[in-house]
This record gives C-alpha cells, sequence and structure tokens, in this order.
C-alpha cells in the first residue's frame, strides 16, 4: 500500500497502475491480496455463524477425553480408557506402518515387473501387461476390498486348525499360522530384557531394541572402517585385502553376544481359547490393504521403470556388452543406476499416492487415521470441523514430509549437469 | 476501500443468516417433499428395490410423516446416509428428519442438540455365535474376535461391557452390515455384535440359520428412533405424534383397510374421533389438515402392519415383537392420549 | 592340372543345390517358442511356472464363470439351482444391472443419459481426433457443457439458455470494451456483466420466460443419479470446470508475481497434499458450515465441487509440465511479435501446451473415474455404494464376487480403452515433434 500512495516521479496518473509495467505486478497483486483475503474472511465468518446457529463452540478440548472405543492393532500402549488424542496417535502410526511396508513392497515388486515387462520371454512379457493393466484400470478402493475378501474367503479359520483331524495346519515348521484373521509369526522374546523407557510419557520403547540397534550400527560403522582401509591399501599396492570375513564378523559376533547375553528366544504362536495366542498377530486388514495398495502402485511404478529403463539409449547396452560385462550385470551396473534418475520424480509421488490412498483403510476397518481420528471419534464426539482440519493437517503434514525427503534424495542423486 | 468490501460481505452474509431458519413445515410444504435420511442399506428397515423404491421399517416411518404433511406418502425424497454423515446432514438441514436406526442417547439430546421425538423399536445390543463355538454366554467370550460395526454406540457398549466383565477381546471393526456378515460366516470372528434386531436380520438369511445361535445376554438398551433439529419444537412435535398416531392406530385397531371408513363419519370413540379429524381440531393445532393421521396410517397401516409387512414373523427377518408389542400386551408400545 | 585335379577330387558339384528349408527348431510355432519362450533354463522355468499359474487360475475360475444361474431371482434359488457345486449367481447382475448404470433415474429416461454420453464423444471428438474430424465441431463442445446439464437434470430450458447468454453477453461486452479502455479493465468489466445477467436479469426473467415459452423435459433430481452414471457425470465435470481452473492455476505457478504464485502454489500443494477422501469428508460434513447460514445445496453439487478442486490442482501439475516442455524460443518469438501476455498465452503458448498436455489430461481423467468409487464412503450410491444397498435387499444377502467383478470389468472396460487412446497420442505426439 504505501508504494502505491509513494510514487517516484512527480508525473504519477492512476492510470499508470494498469498501463506502467512498474506498478502493474504491485496493482494486481494487492487486487489479488484483497480478493484472497475477502474469501477467506467470507469463509470463516460463514464458518462462526453457522457454529453460532448449531451451539457448537470449536474447541479441542474433547481430544482429552477418554475415547471409550478399542483400537485392536496397536503399536503404542492403549485401552478404552486413553484420550482421543491417543487414539489419533494409535491411528497415525498405523497409517505410517502400512504406509511404508507398502512403498518398500511396492518398489520390489514395480521394478521386478517393470523389467519382466522387457523380458525376451513372451508367456511372461505378457503376463506382466496382464497384470499391469489390470491394477492400473480398476479402482484401488476395489482392489483392497477384493484382497479382503480373497483373505476372508480362502484361507482356514483358526477353528479349522483344532482337533484331532485338523482341516488346516501350521506352516513353516509349526511356527507360522495362516489363518483368516491374520498370519500369526513368531515373536522375539527376551529372557533377560533391558525393559522399556519411556518417551516424554507419550510411548515406550524396548531397550532391547534400541541396545540392538546400537549394537549393529556400531558394526556397520566398524566394517565401513575396515572397507575404507582396503580401498587405501588397495590404491597403494594395487592389491585389495581379503576383508569380507573380518567384515560379517564385526557385524554379527558382537550382535549374537548381545542375543544370548539378553537371553534371546522366539514366542511360537498356538491354539489357545478362541484365538491362537503368543507370537506377532499381522492381522487380515493389515495384509489386505498393504497387499491391495502395494500391488496397485507397484503396476503404476512397473510403467515408470519401464519407461525410465527404455530411456537409456541402447548404445550403453551396447557399449556394456562390448565391454564383456555380462547381461544380467549390464541391467544392474550400466542400465538400472542411469535409468534410476529418470525414475525417481515420479516414484516420489506414486509414494505419496500410496500414503494418502492408504486412508481407504476404513474400507477393510485397519484402524488408521482416517479411522480413528476421523472416524470414531468424529462419530463419538460429533466434532467434525476439529476432527477432519486437523486429520488434513497430519496428511498434509507426512505428504511434505515425505516429498521434501525424496526431494532431497533426488537431488544428491542428480546428475551434476555441467 | 478494503474495509467496506469486507463489511459489505458481512452484511450479505448476515441478511442470508435472517433469511434462513424458517420453519422446517414451511419449507417442506413449499418444497412439497419430504427430505429423510435413511440408513444406505440395512435388510428390513432401510433398502431400495431394483425400481429404485426404497423399503423397509425405518422408512415407513418417514412415509407416514409425508403422508401427514403432505397428504402424499410417496413425496418423499430419501437421503442415505452413513454413521459419520447422518448427524451432519440434519445439522446443516440437508433432511429434515433422520429415521435411520439411531440410538436416543443424552449426549446425542443435549450434546449433538438433536431432539428424538420418540422410540419406533426397542432395541439391545446382543451377540451371535456360531453352534459349534459351544458358547452358550457372553460372559465365556474372554479372548474372542469379536465383528463390529463401526460408527455406531455398539462399540462402546462392548468396551464397556468386556471391561466391565474383566475379559479381553480382539475388535474387528467393519464399515457395513454385509462386510460383517461375510467376516463372521468366514469364521473372520467368533461373534458379530450388533442391535438384537440386526442379528436376526443377518441370520434370517444365512444359508442354515439353523446353525447360530443368538447368545442371552442384550448387553445395552437401545431405544431406535427418529429425531430432528433442537429448535423447532412445532416440526418435532408433527413427526412425533405422527409416530404416535401408527402406534395409537393399532392399539384403536385402526388399519390401512378400516381407516377411510372409520374416517368417514364419526364413530363411538371420541378419541378416535379426535385423532382421525372426525371430531376437535388437532390437526390444525399441528398446523396440519384435519385428514392428517388418516393419510398417515393410509401410508403403510399402523405400526403393527408396518412391523408385520417388513420386519415382522413373516418375513424373512422374522423378528418377534418382544418389547415391542403394545402395552396392553406386555410391551412397552404406549402412545399418549390423543386430547 | 585339370587331370590332376579330377584325380584328387571325386566329386566336384557344377550345380548349386536348392535352398533348403530353414531347420525346423527356428522357424513356425515350434522356433518362435524356442527363442521366446525356452532360450535357456531360467526362461523356460519361468515360461513352465506361469503356465502353471494361468492353468490353476483358468482351472478354478471357468466352471464359477459358468454358471446357469443367469435367471435366478434370488441367492437362495441360486443355491437351490447349483445344488452345493461352487458357482456364480448372475440373477443379481440380471436383474439390477440397469440400477448399476443408472442408479435411480426413471427408466423411461434412460435414454437421456446415454444421448448424453453419445454427444460427449462427439463433443470431445474434434479435441481428440483433430486430425479427422473437423475443428468447426469445435463449437457444439463449447455448447455440450449446457446441453449435458440440460438433458441430465432436465427441467426447463430457459435455465441452461440463460447461463449460456450470460458468456455471451461477457464476450461482447469485453469485445466492445477492450476497444474503448484497457484490455485488462475490459476483462473486468466482462465478469461484472455477466455477473450482472445471471443474479439480476436471469431470475427475473426466467420464469415468465418459462411460463411464456414452456419448453423443457421432465426434470430430475440429483438425488436419483446412481451407478455408473454417477461417477461419469461426477468424473467429466470435474475434468471439464477444472481444466480452466487448472490452467490458471499453472500460469499463476510460473508467474512473476510473488504474491499470485504463493496463493497458487499454496493452494496446489495443500490439495495434493491431502487425500481425496479427506475433501469428500469435507464435500459431506464441513462444505454446509463453510457457506452463508442457510445456503444448502446437495450433497452430489458438493462433492462434485471438491472433486473439481482436487482435479484441478493436478490438472495445474499436467498444464505446467506442458509448459515446461514448450521450447523456450517459442515464448521468446511471442515476446519479439510484439504480443502482450495474455495474446502470446492464448495465441502462441496455450494451443500448443495444451495439445501436449492431452495425455496428462487424460490419465487424469482415468484416475479422477476411478477415485470417484470413494464416494460410496460418504453415503452415495456408485456403483460399489450401490452393492453394498443390493446387498442389503434379503432376496440378494450374501452376493459379493458377481458385483465386484461385473463392476471391476465395467470400471476395466473404460478406463482402459482411455489410456489406449492416450498412448497412442502419446506415439503420435512423439513423432509430431522429432
Amino acid at each position: 500500500m504505501t508504494t502505491l500512495t509513494d510514487p517516484p516521479a512527480e508525473s504519477f496518473k492512476l492510470s499508470m497502475l494498469i498501463y506502467d509495467t512498474r506498478y502493474r505486478s504491485i496493482t494486481f497483486q494487492t487486487i489479488a491480496l484483497i480478493a484472497f483475503l475477502l474469501l477467506i474472511g467470507w469463509l470463516i465468518n460463514n464458518t462462526a455463524q453457522n457454529l453460532v446457529d448449531l451451539g457448537k463452540e470449536p474447541s479441542f478440548g474433547f481430544m482429552n477425553e477418554p475415547a471409550g472405543y478399542d483400537i485392536n492393532q496397536r503399536l503404542i500402549e492403549y485401552n478404552s480408557q486413553s484420550s482421543h488424542l491417543r487414539a489419533a496417535f494409535v491411528g497415525l502410526l498405523n497409517t505410517l506402518l502400512v504406509a511404508v511396508l507398502g512403498c518398500i513392497t511396492a518398489t520390489v515388486v514395480g521394478v521386478i515387473v517393470g523389467v519382466l515387462r522387457l523380458s525376451g520371454n513372451w508367456l511372461v512379457a505378457r503376463l506382466m501387461t496382464v497384470y499391469v493393466e489390470m491394477f492400473r484400470n480398476v479402482p484401488v478402493l476395489m482392489w483392497i476390498v477384493l484382497a479382503m475378501a480373497i483373505l476372508i474367503e480362502g484361507l482356514p479359520s483358526p477353528r479349522d486348525f483344532r482337533g484331532e483331524d485338523a482341516v488346516a495346519s501350521m506352516s513353516v515348521f509349526d511356527s507360522v499360522a495362516v489363518t483368516n484373521r491374520g498370519v500369526y509369526v513368531p515373536e522375539p522374546l527376551f529372557a533377560r530384557g533391558l525393559g522399556d523407557v519411556s518417551v516424554g510419557g507419550l510411548f515406550e520403547i524396548s531397550l532391547d531394541l534400541i541396545a540392538i540397534l546400537v549394537v549393529l550400527g556400531g558394526g556397520l560403522f566398524v566394517s565401513n572402517l575396515i572397507k575404507k582401509r582396503a580401498d587405501v591399501t588397495q590404491n597403494a599396492t594395487g592389491v585389495r585385502p581379503r576383508t569380507w570375513h573380518l567384515r560379517t564378523g564385526v557385524i554379527v559376533v558382537p550382535l549374537l553376544i548381545l542375543l544370548v547375553i539378553l537371553g534371546f528366544h522366539l514366542g511360537y504362536p498356538e491354539l489357545s481359547g478362541f484365538n491362537f495366542s503368543g507370537g506377532i498377530h499381522l492381522r487380515n486388514s493389515l495384509i489386505a490393504l498393504w497387499l491391495a495398495l502395494s500391488l496397485y502402485t507397484a503396476a503404476f511404478i512397473a510403467e515408470i521403470v519401464r519407461a525410465g529403463i527404455m530411456a537409456i539409449s541402447k548404445g550403453q547396452t551396447e557399449a556394456a556388452a562390448a565391454l564383456g560385462i555380462r547381461p544380467r550385470r549390464i541391467m544392474s551396473l550400466v542400465i538400472l543406476p542411469q535409468a534410476l534418475r529418470v525414475i525417481i520424480p515420479p516414484l516420489i509421488s506414486q509414494y505419496l499416492n500410496l500414503t494418502k490412498n492408504s486412508s481407504l483403510a476404513i474400507a477393510v476397518g485397519y484402524m488408521d487415521i482416517t479411522g480413528t481420528l476421523m472416524g470414531i471419534t468424529l462419530n463419538q464426539t460429533g466434532r467434525e470441523l476439529e476432527t477432519v482440519l486437523l486429520g488434513m493437517l497430519i496428511y498434509l503434514s507426512i505428504s511434505l514430509i515425505i516429498s521434501s525427503a525424496m526431494n532431497w534424495y533426488n537431488s544428491r542423486v542428480k546428475l551434476v549437469e555441467r | 476501500m478494503k474495509k467496506t468490501a469486507i463489511f459489505g460481505a458481512l452484511t450479505v452474509a448476515g441478511l442470508m443468516a435472517g433469511a434462513a431458519g424458517a420453519a422446517t413445515l414451511d419449507d417442506v410444504k413449499a418444497r412439497g417433499k419430504l427430505n429423510c435420511g435413511v440408513s444406505t442399506g440395512l435388510a428390513g428397515f432401510s433398502n431400495p428395490d431394483a425400481n429404485g423404491n426404497w423399503e423397509g421399517f425405518d422408512v415407513a416411518v418417514c412415509r407416514a410423516v409425508a403422508g401427514a404433511v403432505l397428504g402424499d406418502a410417496n413425496a418423499v425424497e430419501f437421503v442415505p446416509t452413513t454413521g459419520k454423515t447422518r448427524f451432519t446432514a440434519l445439522a446443516s438441514g440437508e433432511i429434515d428428519m433422520l429415521a435411520r436406526n439411531t440410538t436416543w442417547t443424552l449426549s446425542r439430546d443435549a450434546d449433538l442438540k438433536f431432539t428424538f421425538v420418540g422410540v419406533n423399536y426397542y432395541d439391545g445390543q446382543g451377540f451371535m455365535a456360531p453352534k459349534e463355538l459351544g458358547v452358550s454366554s457372553a460372559k465365556e467370550l474372554d479372548g474372542a474376535t469379536v465383528c463390529i460395526q463401526t460408527g455406531t454406540t455398539t462399540e462402546l457398549n462392548l468396551a464397556d461391557y468386556f471391561r466391565k466383565n474383566n475379559m479381553s477381546y480382539e475388535p474387528v471393526p467393519i464399515e457395513t452390515n454385509a462386510e460383517a456378515q461375510q467376516q463372521y460366516l468366514a469364521g473372520a470372528c467368533d461373534v458379530y455384535t450388533t442391535d438384537a434386531s440386526g442379528l436376526a436380520s443377518t441370520r434370517a438369511t444365512f444359508e442354515d440359520p439353523s446353525a447360530h445361535v443368538i447368545l442371552p445376554e442384550i448387553i445395552s438398551k437401545e431405544p431406535l428412533g427418529p429425531l430432528v433439529r433442537h429448535g423447532d419444537d412445532e416440526w418435532g412435535d408433527i413427526v412425533r405424534w405422527s409416530l404416535n398416531a401408527l402406534i395409537a392406530a393399532e392399539e384403536f385397531g385402526i388399519t390401512s383397510a378400516n381407516v377411510a371408513d372409520m374416517a368417514a363419519a364419526a364413530g363411538d370413540s371420541p378419541e378416535i374421533n379426535r385423532m382421525l379429524g372426525t371430531e376437535g381440531n388437532l390437526g390444525e393445532m399441528l398446523g396440519l389438515d384435519a385428514n392428517w393421521a388418516v393419510n398417515a396410517i393410509s401410508a403403510g397401516g399402523n405400526y403393527g402392519e408396518v412391523f408385520e409387512k417388513n420386519i415382522g414373523e413373516s418375513t424373512p427377518i422374522g423378528l418377534a415383537r418382544g418389547l415391542n408389542a403394545q402395552w396392553t400386551e406386555g410391551g412397552l408400545l404406549y402412545s399418549p392420549p390423543f386430547r | 592340372m585339370s587331370n590332376t585335379h579330377a584325380d584328387t577330387v571325386l566329386f566336384v558339384r557344377d550345380t548349386m543345390l536348392p535352398q533348403q528349408e530353414p531347420p525346423a527348431s527356428t522357424v513356425g510355432a515350434l522356433g518362435w517358442a524356442k527363442a521366446n519362450l525356452f532360450s535357456g533354463w531360467f526362461n523356460t522355468t519361468l515360461t513352465i511356472l506361469s503356465a502353471l499359474f494361468i492353468l490353476y487360475l483358468l482351472s478354478g475360475l471357468v466352471p464359477w464363470f459358468a454358471s446357469p444361474t443367469w435367471y435366478a431371482a434370488s441367492l437362495t434359488e441360486c443355491r437351490e439351482i447349483l445344488a452345493g457345486h461352487e458357482g456364480a449367481c448372475w440373477g443379481v447382475i440380471r436383474e439390477r444391472w440397469l440400477q448399476l448404470m443408472f442408479g435411480f433415474y426413471p427408466s423411461e429416461l434412460y435414454w437421456r443419459p446415454v444421448l448424453a454420453l453419445v454427444l460427449l464423444f462427439v463433443a470431445v471428438a474434434p479435441v481428440l481426433f483433430a486430425d479427422y474430424v473437423p475443428s468447426k465441431l469445435l463449437g457444439f463442445t463449447a455448447l455440450y457443457p449446457f446441453i449435458a446439464v440440460w438433458l441430465l437434470w432436465g427441467g426447463t430450458i430457459w435455465a441452461p439458455v440463460m447461463a449460456l447468454l450470460g458468456f455471451v453477453v461477457a464476450f461482447f461486452v469485453f469485445r466492445y470494451a477492450s476497444k474503448q479502455i484497457s484490455p485488462a479493465l475490459a476483462l473486468i468489466a466482462g465478469v461484472i456483466a455477466a455477473l450482472l445477467w445471471w443474479m439480476v436479469i436471469t431470475p427475473a426473467i426466467t420464469p415468465d420466460l418459462s411460463r411464456l415459452l414452456p419448453i423443457g423435459i421432465e426434470a430430475v433430481q440429483s438425488r436419483q443419479f446412481g451407478g455408473f452414471m454417477l461417477s461419469i457425470t461426477i468424473g467429466v465435470t470435474a475434468i471439464m470446470c477444472s481444466l480452466p481452473i487448472g490452467i490458471l492455476l499453472a500460469l499463476g505457478r510460473q508467474s512473476d508475481l510473488v504474491l499470485v504464485k504463493a496463493i497458487c502454489v499454496g493452494f496446489i500443494e495443500f490439495i495434493r497434499g491431502v487425500p481425496l477422501i479427506t475433501l469428500l469428508f469435507v464435500a459431506s460434513t464441513l462444505l454446509n458450515i463453510f457457506m452463508p447460514p442457510g445456503t444448502n445445496f446437495d450433497i452430489i453439487l458438493r462433492v462434485m465441487i471438491m472433486v473439481t478442486l482436487f482435479a484441478s490442482a493436478y490438472m495445474a501439475e499436467v498444464i505446467r509440465g506442458g509448459l515446461a516442455a514448450l521450447p523456450k524460443g517459442q515464448y521468446e518469438g511471442a515476446d519479439s511479435l510484439g504480443l502482450d501476455y495474455w495474446q502470446s498465452q492464448r495465441l502462441i503458448i496455450m494451443p500448443q501446451a495444451l495439445k501436449i498436455s492431452i495425455p496428462g489430461i487424460v490419465s487424469t481423467f482415468i484416475g479422477v473415474f476411478k477415485d470417484t468409487t470413494l464416494v460410496s464412503i460418504i453415503s452415495m450410491f456408485d456403483p460399489l455404494g450401490l452393492s453394498n444397498a443390493i446387498r442389503a435387499d434379503t432376496a440378494w444377502n450374501g452376493v459379493y464376487w458377481e458385483l465386484f467383478i461385473f463392476i471391476g470389468a465395467v470400471f476395466f472396460i473404460f478406463c482402459f480403452s482411455m489410456s489406449r487412446y492416450s498412448m497412442y497420442l502419446e506415439r503420435k505426439l512423439q513423432t509430431g515433434h522429432r
């Protein structure tokens, strides 16, 4: 505004606000700002008026009240007496869990399928094309529902494991139970565990896990040191000393010692009462969502990978072949590293899509942030405005964090152009 | 200039606010249609048939109100709602009334600011389990996997019940009744819990209903009834008395078959006369025609007829009257007098 | 020499041998199979595994599909017909397929959505198949939105006509004013004229017009929309409305004006950062709170608004890609001709950028079309939502796979043909540019 009332030249005319390029941009921006502020003000005013009419006061006080409902999959301590806030937090962790699992699986499957689509094997290439087209052209919500239905109808229920002439039996040396309530796998247990440590009173982290991570990290660090020394030796003498046994040793041996000290053993799932107990229970809702999301996204990633590979000029393959590199190593050493640079930007948006699509979890009853905060909490408290806005804010932050992290990675691997 | 514009916008918004909030009855009459919120699909209570006509027990309440207000039982716009959208739809005025298996609770009355006009079905939360599980009481369900429909009071009752009895359980939250049924039948959960009426109607559609038992415990009271917004008591009265007219009609023996005859001329019973508009001016008090109750009853019959047609023992749902019998027959249905 | 030769060599061929067939293992079906299916142990294993997988799938699915239950009237009847065998219950599709297509649209009016769909193809033809269709049809493309709205919702013809006339008024005011005053002011004048037309003149004269000339067809409530018709309506509306918004957003994002750019980037990143389902929650629970008290438009309209906003953020990114793909010389060329910003955008940049963006626009449309299934979560009867409602019918309680397969197949047909078209276009554009 000050610039408008403060003309530099004496011959300022009002029409210069539009015709003079020096002022025009300021004029337009002021108009845009006013329009924008008016719009925001209008929306806020409407909202306030409506809330008064409905007799509601926006406040987040309800978040501290007991939630009153139970959540089956909880990564941190939670019961029906915990607050709505904690329920939302449990949901957030579930969202992140399925997003991370999904992204990893989708990448692995997508890369394999993308490479196989270019395979010389006619049948395999066709099969992969059918897979990609089927998954890309049917809504992801249908795949989620379908995956759940297949798991429920196709797998035996825990009842079938019971009795003398049980229909179903556990697999992998009686250690894994695959049921239509989920998969039960052995869990690591520690006879002489170190206990838990509370983080800011919010949730607890197992000290055993921290100890293992510390030892593992230390091992990797030492192994890296050995590698660097070997590099130095190789550069100096031309002979690379044999280090692989040392390098695995410094990682594995301390870990094994730690596990023995902690009294590590596996807890097997076993049938008791209505269900299997013991072991880690991967629920069907998680598996269905995970499978459907990763297979759906993998179809898109496969196309991205294929396009990336095809973008690398054929001369690269031929040059590598001329150097005598074997076909499989050409792919992994020459083509894929170059294709990666083309692949990563669209890959980021696929990761974001997967994370956002995980909000469809309610279709299979997976309790993610949409299911807890924007689902049951919304229903029980009737606080639409607060819960939906908070939920959107959380998703927005997740998206921004993922995209900035991946953009940082992208800028690191990007070819430095000269 | 900027300020004036904002004030201008405020004034416009204020004017529009003043225009809103007219009586629901006038809105409905002006529109010529009643917007009635129902469930997206619950066998026996509300579901669209192949031609898109809605039918069911809750739907009949909507039709009765439409009959009373507009004289045409088909002048209803059915608005399907989910557990999540139903209250917003009512609060925002998108629907005039909600008839969707909604439990009357204090917090919904006082905190969400709705008026429950009565109860059209007395229900309670129960459990269903396969016979082969060998369970005879809900007290034996420690450690069981329980399928629940989300977005209802059901999951709160369930959490309370298991906590009170010091039992553990694994909740499997499910969006719709149809999916819950699929999971339950496949054995993905041991028991299915929802309102007892829902359990009965679900069991009725099984391939072999006799292989499943409904456990004797009813762990909650679920009075289901139609509701309207706070702040328009005249409209609340109309919906309340339309429902009462259905209930009273059964008590007085007025059916869809004989209602026209009985309304043609005043009979012996003063209360029936008052209700059917041949005596007094009850309709006028409500702001409706004198024959409002006649229209409400002829929309789908009295309460008993509606019950028998949609969820009664002759239908696949096969519910007994139980608590939902007239007070004269040991039930809880008790209409206040038409006076 | 010749003698010695003749002595030492017993036989000399003096004629050419006839050309031999290549070995049977390298030609024909066998050769093809050897090259493409069984070259090396790895490929052979892969082939055998895939073949077994396909056989396994087929052996399970074919008997299930070939099930004589087309005329069954309920699931119980299906079970009787099948008498214990596994098999599909196709009766539900026969009874409900029209509902899955049109929702609760009055059955005697089915021709209207069908006609609207056919006309949609006519309208987009000059854009999508620019080589084969005369560009004169573009006039029809501009008219199409009004025709479609009228066909789908019905009612008096004057409402869409008056809406259309608003644009005409705006255009003429702009044309006239731009000769007198600057184009920017003329644009504002045009917009104001259109708004005046819609808000003051239209409500005043439309009732009289419809009374004088009662041309109209039966009105249909949008609540009666359902099934695939609902999905297509939402998808097409969202794409058509999001195109202009997306262009503006893309231009804003590229703009030098810091504030405008910030607003556009903020909007785009916000919409792209949240899942569509949360936007639909906003549509179903919050949009009425944001609007002036008393406004009440139905849920389909609210969903369309939110899906349009959603699509326009993605559209903006697609168009930004198109703008970025244009060689810089095009911008400089436009500048050197002395065209101002809007002229160069209108005459030089946008026609080319939009053409490059068409494949991206088509895939955005596919994405939006698939995402319309999400509206089932907020209680609308799209195909998935209808399948739940159908299962609530006591006759069909317990039918899952048949409905899923039918809905999935229809979606596949729609999306697959669109993605094929987009691929064809990409190939065509590629050769055009090299």
